[in-house]
């Protein structure tokens, strides 16, 4: 399943992140690493942004950064 | 792949990362995750005033201070904030870039005690490249706020390296910091190169943080202590604070009460301030002649340069004094990332980028620092968008002018509905401004600057109470001393000019008027007159000296009047042929005009480009002229 596919309240575990090159790196930098827990707190306007808890901080992304964030 | 600097030929940029010192100086660099309080660290060792806030990346450039402590003298560094170094945006750059080759002594890498397992990734990687660093856990009074508890030795002795928990703000663990400090700098390390590993391979380095990562959470779950309830705390505010339907609506209310506010406070100082300067000009003014100064020169001085000065000071100052306090305790509470959330569909949709939001909200204070922090932007394309843009955001220098008019214009009777039209109004304009904002970045994106939008992580910090009396001390101080000296250096000067041209005669009229009947059709054609286009224009230095050069105008060909109150400003406006709609496109324009000067050169130095820098004068400039005709016409058209 993909990130920006769980519900809100849920919590779920990191699989695989399939970005590339500098997103990668900026995933990997918050933590999004195989196996973290992610928490969906939140859908924002237009439910463009969700706000997530990833390490203890909450960190928005769009749909389209978490749908390469497969998840269990 | 070792990142060294010889390795990257970074022999040119040496120069930049060497920083002087003599032989009893000591090099300290604070490094850590974005907003984790590493400027409230600086500002506290170095007695600086850098600006301090509660939102990721609003230190894009690295500040430099000095300390002495016992005998010896620190050069303190205030880095960027960076996730990791390997990510690189433009302002994360300068840390990794420093932390490389810098010739530091020692890393301080503040962290933030509430979210200490996202903090330690960082501290694992700069560990890698020196041993003379400290681990400064810093926000502990937070963290205690929220039970949050830390087992420092436990810590320490896993790490091997030394760790001080702090609060910043109010100097607990500080002096412990400058011991430690005072410590690792006497380490002498092994003259080995400094390297990060770096592998081409994505998976590798996957591999490395998840290690990293893995490691943090079992030291997190070893050494820090929760409490699951408090935690909770940000997230209820939240829901309510960026919930779809609210989201919005209470960032539009915030920003009128602040607006509204503003101009309810600013009557009484005005005219205090007005009552002081101007009963002092006249004193000047008697002194002067009993000094037997002539005509001339007492004019080019009081009634061109001092009277000019104490406009800006009384109209100008109060206004500033009062609204910029009020911003920042929003921005240091927390609410700015807040914004950036709920505003980032219409960004996207626009082809922007979201956090260009913040690069406005730093606009409001000064475009050309707005220009600057577009470098928290990391795709190119996108912080070109917000370059060229942030000048549509009413800067420090405009804002009094849109404050003041609307009071002036919009509010009758001083009931208190009546008080909430020009806050309302202001707020109108501010609006008008983010939409302009929003259909230049949609036109750029799709002709100019063609691209998709590029990714998006937006970290929301922790809300942290304000301190309500620093802030408002600070800022008030900030500001009166940036609008004095504004004052000193640009409308003095303009004054003594524009008394000049206004008493210079050829033929039968002055200079001024030559170049206001000059300028008269292209300003009637657009709702405004010669004059109003001439102060524009004389304001291109520095925007605060449009209102004072434009009365001096006013004045110097019919009834000379000090400032008393706003109502004397409107009746001097009034007496010159003003209406609503000359107020209102005098906003409208003051909004949307080219950038000042200032703002214009730091373009340039930030693109690199003389044709972007171009385009940054012209495109305003045209959606201003554009914007003007079409209200005058409309105008007139209904009236």
């Amino acid at each position: 399943m993909k990130l920006a596919d769980v519900g809100v309240g849920k919590t779920v575990k990191v699989k695989q992140n399939s970005a590339h090159d500098y997103l990668k790196e900026r995933f990997l930098a918050l933590g999004l690493t195989k196996g973290a827990d992610v928490e969906v707190l939140r859908k924002g306007p237009k439910n463009n942004l969700t706000v997530y808890r990833i390490r203890g901080a909450m960190i928005a992304l769009r749909n389209e950064e978490s749908s390469l964030i497969e998840v269990l | 792949m070792g990142l060294t600097a010889q390795s990257v030929k970074l022999e040119s940029l040496r120069d930049i990362y060497e920083i002087e010192k003599n032989d009893k100086q000591y090099v300290v660099a604070l490094a850590g995750n974005p907003n984790t309080g590493k400027s409230t660290v600086f500002n506290y060792l170095t007695g600086l005033n850098q600006h301090t806030g509660n939102w990721p990346g609003k230190t894009v450039v690295s500040a430099r201070g000095q300390f002495k402590y016992k005998n010896n003298e620190y050069i303190l560094i205030d880095l960027p904030g960076s996730y990791s170094l390997f990510t690189a945006s433009k302002d994360e750059e300068v840390t990794r870039d420093f932390l490389c080759y810098g010739n530091y002594d020692t890393v301080v890498v503040v962290a933030d005690a509430t979210c200490l397992e996202r903090n330690l990734n960082l501290v694992f990687q700069v560990s890698e490249l020196t041993n003379k660093i400290i681990l400064c856990i810093n926000l502990i009074d937070e963290a205690k706020k929220k039970n949050i508890k830390i087992d420092k030795e436990g810590l320490e002795k896993e790490l091997k390296i030394p760790i001080v928990l702090t609060s910043a703000r109010n100097g607990q663990g500080m002096k412990e910091l400058k011991d430690l400090i005072e410590k690792t700098s006497q380490i002498i390390e092994e003259e080995t190169e400094k390297s990060l590993y770096f592998n081409q391979d994505e998976s590798i380095r996957e591999k490395i943080s998840e290690d990293n990562y893995n490691y943090a959470n079992k030291l997190k779950q070893k050494y820090v202590k929760e409490d699951v309830n408090k935690l909770n705390r940000d997230k209820k505010i939240d829901d309510i604070v960026t919930s779809k339907k609210f989201g919005i609506p209470i960032m539009l209310a915030l920003l009128g009460l602040i607006f509204w506010i503003t101009i309810q406070g600013a009557n009484i100082p005005s005219q205090i301030l007005a009552d002081l300067l101007f009963g002092l000009q006249y004193k000047l003014d008697k002194i002067l002649l009993i000094l037997g100064v002539n005509d001339f020169i007492r004019g080019v001085f009081i009634d061109g340069m001092y009277k000019s000065l104490a406009w800006v000071i009384s109209v100008m100052l109060p206004p500033m004094a009062i609204f910029f306090p009020l911003f920042t305790l929003f921005e240091d509470l927390g609410y700015l990332p807040r914004v950036a959330f709920n505003l980032d569909h219409l960004f996207k949709r626009a082809g922007a980028h979201g956090k260009m939001c913040l690069s406005m909200c730093m606009g409001f204070g000064c475009n050309a620092a707005g220009v600057i922090g577009c470098r928290i932007i990391d795709s190119p394309r996108e912080r070109l968008i917000a370059v060229i843009t942030n000048n549509l955001v009413p800067c420090n220098g405009r804002f009094p002018l849109i404050i003041v008019l609307s009071a002036a214009f919009f509010a009758f009777t001083g009931s208190f509905v009546d008080s909430i039209i020009p806050a309302l109004s202001i707020t109108l304009i501010v609006l008008i401004g983010v939409f302009a904002t929003l259909s230049v970045s949609y036109l750029l994106s799709n002709t100019l600057l063609k691209g998709i939008p590029s990714t998006f992580t937006l970290e929301l910090p922790p809300y942290r109470a304000p301190q309500v009396g620093r802030i408002i001390y600070t800022s008030l101080i900030d500001r009166t001393i940036f609008v004095l000296s504004r004052a000193a250096v640009v409308a003095a000067p303009a004054g003594a000019i524009i008394w000049l041209l206004a008493n210079i005669y050829v033929g039968e009229l002055s200079i001024l008027i030559h170049m206001a009947n000059f300028f008269e059709p292209l300003g009637r054609a657009i709702g405004l007159d010669g004059f109003i286009l001439i102060a524009f224009i004389a304001g291109f230095p520095a925007n605060e000296i449009v209102i004072p050069v434009l009365l001096m105008a006013y004045m110097s060909t019919g009834t000379l009047t000090d400032f008393e109150s706003i109502d004397s400003l409107r009746q001097i406006l009034i007496s010159n042929g003003w209406t609503q709609l000359t107020a209102i496109n005098v906003m409208l324009f003051s909004l949307l005009h080219w950038p000042c000067s200032t703002t214009l050169l730091t373009i340039k130095k930030e693109t690199g480009s003389l044709k972007w820098t171009l385009a940054a004068f012209i495109i305003p400039t045209g959606i201003a002229f554009l914007v003007c005709f079409i209200t005058a016409n409309l105008y007139r058209i209904i009236w």
